[in-house]
């Protein structure tokens, strides 16, 4: 299970107790009927899905009840961090960097693997038989 | 008055019967009973209006996370920000004492919608365990520590009132869940 540090609680906790609530920094217009059908489209439905970081909106459902923001690594789901809502977006380059934790989420065999996977599986196969 | 003691009669045939009243449980190690009705409130309230508040309530309302201030019979959960759970197991209902309070807040009685449960004995925190995903070691969970969370599918407030008892606090439409799921957990816990 994950923890997912919640900012208000300032704690840990199992993931069970959140619920995500999609990407984080969408602007809304303030003027929702002067903009274009493709700026809406944009703001309403084009999304990062970034394969990498992720700043995303999470809420404490079963705990404090408070939205939150978060940056994870979609690769890893590890989060590099937790903030208050309308706190300004942190600025990545200050945060550790989450490769080694991606590296980890591999399996040993594939760990700093100098190969393509293609040959990995081949090598494999000729030590098996 | 013929009129009013017939009035009366008719009352009485309503009684209130709390949901899970008299239910209990018990395994090694583990006592697990539907605890009786009390008076409770859900109040919000900005933090300038805390300390008007703490005043009419008679006890200080907590402002640190995962925290409960207790007085008499009368307790108050910290759930978030802005939001506590205060229950009273006497015969003073917090939401009268709330009513004269001028500063900006929202006193909702809920004494109805939850039911609560204690968990006691060795086996307690295992029994909670057996559907809560908290750390429920005493380090990270002291006596007297609070929070909204999940046993299993529905959502509970938990209360631990000491070392190896807990209040667990549920909505009365989860009540028949949250106590089968705690018995099962009690067993559990048991062996
Ligand atoms: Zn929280």
């Amino acid at each position: 299970m994950l923890l997912i540090r919640c900012p208000y609680c300032e704690e840990d906790r199992p993931e069970l107790e959140f619920r995500n609530a999609g990407e984080a920094h969408i602007a809304r217009s303030a003027n929702m009927a002067a903009i274009s059908d493709d700026e809406f489209e944009k703001f309403f439905f084009i999304r990062t899905n970034p394969k990498g970081v992720i700043f995303e909106r999470w809420r404490h459902v079963h705990g404090c009840g408070r939205f939150f923001n978060g940056a994870r690594d979609t690769v890893t789901d590890r989060f590099l961090t937790v903030y208050k809502a309308g706190e300004p977006k942190p600025d990545l380059s200050t945060l550790a960097s989450s490769a080694p934790a991606a590296y980890a989420n591999r399996p040993p065999d594939q760990l700093n693997a100098k190969k393509t996977a293609a040959k990995r599986t081949a090598t494999k196969k000729k030590g098996e038989a | 008055m013929a009129k009013a003691s017939q009035s009366a009669t008719v009352q009485s045939s309503a009684l209130r019967r709390p949901a899970e009243a008299g239910r209990a449980f018990s395994a090694r190690g583990v006592e697990l009973v539907a605890l009786p009705p009390a008076h409770r409130i859900s109040l919000r309230a900005p933090a300038g209006s805390v300390a008007e508040l703490s005043k009419a309530l008679g006890l200080t309302l907590p402002q640190k996370p995962k925290t409960s201030a207790s007085k008499g019979t009368r307790t108050a959960l910290w759930l978030g920000p802005d939001e506590w759970l205060v229950f009273d197991d006497g015969a003073k209902d917090p939401l009268n004492d709330c009513a004269g309070v001028a500063a900006l807040h929202s006193a909702v009685g809920i004494s109805h919608r939850n039911i609560a449960a204690s968990v006691t004995g060795p086996g307690a925190a295992r029994t909670v365990n057996a559907g809560c995903p908290q750390d429920l070691s005493l380090a990270l969970f002291p006596v007297g520590g609070c929070s909204r969370t999940i046993l299993g599918k529905a959502e509970i407030v938990l209360l631990r009132t000491g070392d190896e008892a807990f209040r667990v606090e549920c909505w009365r439409s989860f009540s028949d869940y949250v106590l089968t799921f705690l018995t099962e957990g009690a067993r559990d816990a048991a062996v």
